[in-house]
């Protein structure tokens, strides 16, 4: 079948079995949305501002674990998604983002909303391709979403210029695609696992760290079963928060900057570490000279790369999480009698000694709310259901620490880059991948206006996202960190002149409400969550000082958290 | 510790700023880098000379086994391998003397003059970076005009080659 370029695009996508494609138009891409209103199997959702395209894109490719789609125009619109691409590149999100650009001859020229995108996105994709030939379209189409999707995944940008989307080719969509230099490797080596497995049945103080590749993966049930079978204390990185039930006895939170005390112990303390799907990111090990003095280390991820780049490794074992995990659990089954119980057993007592500090405890106060118990209360609300996204600071620290997470793809956060202005149109993504599921994006009153007009998105496609704004009219992380380290100068982290939220809600019109009582919270909050079809936004007035606890400060080790204030450690440890 | 790397990438447009901008985003050294394509047109092939701890060396090959244009790639200093430059040198050959002193050390390290003009002379240096570097001391006396470098290009002994799998 003969068709034009913009055409055979949209059967492309057609034919990927995509349902959504996140987009914003323009000269350059104008025939491309010419043939996507030709066709009606697939949903154009028109966002606000392209990088609310890529948020919510991403988002959905969260929540399903499908590539998300997004489509811009040249020059500004590419421009405009260079953040929400960097923040799917940090998390290994698969999503395919179609950037029109100007016509082949014009290339080079300066021409009119010209930019490189190719060389603009190189360092934050996983590739990118310029389309320089009508006949091979569908061949890099299919290309890229198989590139976005496979290995580790993630975006890919396919540049397509003007003129080629008006010409014509034979349309054929390749159903598999080999590429000589690319290859993922998905078992792993068989020996490699043996030796992990020698090594975690000699442990004596064993901890299982998993992260947002065990998520990406789908390889949560594999985790828990072999949780179940180790009964080793096990503890998640931000990303992979779900992945094992947070209710699993093993399970000890969140591990790393704002981690448990028990978790964070139990890494500095043990001798064997199971690394499954997490890349010793910074924000977790804390300082790489303190981290863990004493552990061998297995770790599982499908990036070589990602293995030993930051801390030696005993035995490396490249493969698919879920795959390895199959294998791991298959073996394990014959050989648990063989773990030294008595020692493991020790090993628990101590780490329930660890957690009789509390480390999440928190003071409730009958004159301000305090953040974390709204959370708490969405969990019982939602009865532990909801997709949560967030933003980036305090609040996305304190639904991390107090939404308790029983299912992996609930949990929906930029983790890698932390880019504020995420939340909102992610949950988008994420309301529209699951339109009768309840979405709610916890945000700030600084990042919530970071992308704040995709609320006119939001009433356009009526998606009933609820938006929980904890207000401390700061941006509170930074005013948490200037309180620690800068001796409180609080150098613009006060947000001066700050909207009326529900004025602004109801003028996008959606529903607004304020809540400043803690004796009010529960019943706003129950009467926002009945409005099943209409977008809330919940403005809620918190402690404008409430910090973040516990916390590793900077150069600190897993040893040296600094708990909440009145705790003993707290004053023996001075900070910074 | 110095390294050769060999890479064979996607004869594509691009490729070549995949790499490069590898090493510096990450921050890796590069001495030299050369490029261009095979008796494949489909592939280029790339000779990389780094240095750095074993640690770095692993994650620059690792990184570049990750990006998409690459085939294949091999640490030649691995195993036994050669490693060979190129090097032009334009040199002031105004008076008889010169002439011949530089005639003498083309000859010593077994060089070509490849082009003659009135004052200058301009030779041709091919043998491992380090031979290179001697002719480049032993012309100490005479006035370079203009020296061009081609960098590394390497190669395993023996039966060992860098091939790609056949396209499919
Ligand atoms: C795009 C972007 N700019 C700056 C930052 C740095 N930053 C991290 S947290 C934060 C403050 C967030 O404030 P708010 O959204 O009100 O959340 P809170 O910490 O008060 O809960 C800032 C500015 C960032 N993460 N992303
Ligand atoms: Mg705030």
């Amino acid at each position: 079948m003969i068709l034009k370029g913009a055409d055979i695009l949209v059967r492309c996508l057609q034919d990927e079995g995509i349902e959504y494609i996140f987009g914003y138009p323009g000269g350059a891409a104008l025939h491309i949305y010419d043939a996507v209103y030709r066709q009606d199997k697939i949903k154009h959702i028109l966002v606000r501002h392209e990088q609310g395209a890529t948020h919510a894109a991403d988002g959905y490719a969260r929540a399903t674990g499908k590539a998300g789609v997004v489509l811009v125009t040249s020059g500004p619109g590419v421009t405009n998604t260079v953040t929400g691409i960097a923040t799917a590149f940090m998390d290994s999100i698969p999503m395919v983002v179609i950037t029109a650009q100007v016509s082949s001859h014009l290339i080079g020229d300066d021409a009119f909303q010209e930019v490189d995108t190719v060389g603009i996105t190189r360092p934050c994709v996983k590739h990118n391709f310029l389309v320089k030939d009508v006949n091979q379209l569908a061949e890099t189409m299919k290309k890229a979403f198989y590139v976005a999707t496979s290995g580790r995944p993630g975006p890919v940008v396919v540049d397509v210029p003007k003129d080629i989307t008006a010409q014509t080719a034979e349309y054929k969509y390749p159903k598999t695609i080999n590429m000589r230099s690319y290859q993922p490797r998905t078992k792993g080596h068989i020996k490699q696992i043996e030796r992990g497995i020698e090594i975690l049945l000699q442990a004596k103080k064993p901890i299982i760290y998993s992260g947002g590749g065990v998520v990406i993966a789908n390889a949560g049930p594999a985790l828990t079963q072999l949780v179940d079978i180790l009964k080793f204390p096990s503890t998640s990185t931000l990303m992979g928060l779900g992945a094992i039930p947070a209710s699993n006895p093993c399970f000890l939170g969140m591990l790393g900057m704002h981690g448990t005390y028990e978790s964070n112990m139990a890494m500095y303390e043990c001798d064997v570490m199971l690394a499954i799907g997490a890349r010793f990111d910074d924000r977790v090990t804390g300082e790489l000279a303190k981290f863990s003095p004493n552990s061998k280390i297995v770790q599982i991820d499908i990036d070589p790369a990602s293995i030993g780049k930051n801390v030696a490794v005993e035995v490396p074992i490249v493969g698919d999480c879920n795959e390895v995990l199959l294998v791991m659990n298959e073996q394990l089954k014959t050989k648990v009698d063989k773990i030294d119980r008595a020692a493991v057993e020790q090993w628990w007592e101590i780490i329930n000694q660890w957690k009789t500090k509390d480390s999440l405890a928190y003071d409730l106060d009958d004159k301000v709310i305090k953040p974390q118990y709204v959370v708490q209360k969405l969990l019982e609300i939602t009865k532990g259901d909801a997709y949560i996204t967030s933003d980036v600071g305090q609040h996305q620290m304190w639904a991390a620490q107090y939404y308790t997470f029983e299912q992996p793809r609930r949990w929906i956060n930029s983790g890698g880059l932390g880019t504020m202005g995420f939340g909102l149109p992610a949950a988008m993504g994420v309301q529209l991948a699951f339109p009768h599921e309840v979405v709610v994006c916890i945000t700030g009153d600084a990042s919530i206006q970071m992308c704040l007009q995709e609320l006119s998105t939001c009433l356009q496609y009526g998606l009933p996202i609820k938006i929980i704004n904890l207000n401390n009219q700061y941006m509170g992380m930074v005013r948490q960190w200037q309180e620690f380290f800068y001796d409180r100068r609080y150098s613009h982290s006060y947000m001066d002149a700050l909207p009326d939220f529900v004025k602004l809600a109801e003028s996008y019109g959606h529903i607004g409400m304020r809540v400043e009582d803690p004796g009010q919270v529960d019943d706003v909050l129950e009467a926002a969550f009945s409005m099943k079809d209409r977008l809330v936004f919940v403005d809620v007035i918190t402690d404008r000082t409430e910090n973040v606890y516990p916390m590793i400060a900077a150069g600190k080790g897993h040893n040296e958290m600094h708990l909440k204030p009145g705790d003993q450690d707290a004053q023996e440890r001075e900070l910074a | 510790m110095r390294r050769i790397i060999a890479v064979l990438l996607e004869n594509e447009s691009g490729a070549l700023s995949r790499v490069a901008g590898l090493f510096s985003a990450r921050g890796y050294n590069i001495e030299s880098l050369t490029v261009a394509p095979t008796d494949d047109q489909s592939l280029s092939r790339m000779t990389i000379v780094t240095s750095g701890t074993d640690a770095i060396i692993e994650q620059i090959t690792k990184q570049l086994n990750k990006l998409i244009d690459v085939v294949k790639l091999r640490d030649l200093t691995e195993g036994r391998h050669l490693g060979r430059e190129l090097m032009l040198v334009k040199v002031c050959a105004a008076n008889i003397d010169q002439k011949d002193e530089i005639k003498r050390l083309v000859d010593i390290f077994r060089g070509h003059i490849i082009d003659v003009t009135e004052s200058t002379y301009t030779l041709e240096m091919t043998g491992s970076s380090e031979k290179v570097d001697a002719f480049l001391e032993a012309l100490s006396q005479i006035e370079l005009v203009e020296v061009v470098r081609s960098g590394i290009l390497g190669i395993s002994r023996g039966k060992n080659a860098l091939k790609a799998p056949p396209l499919s």
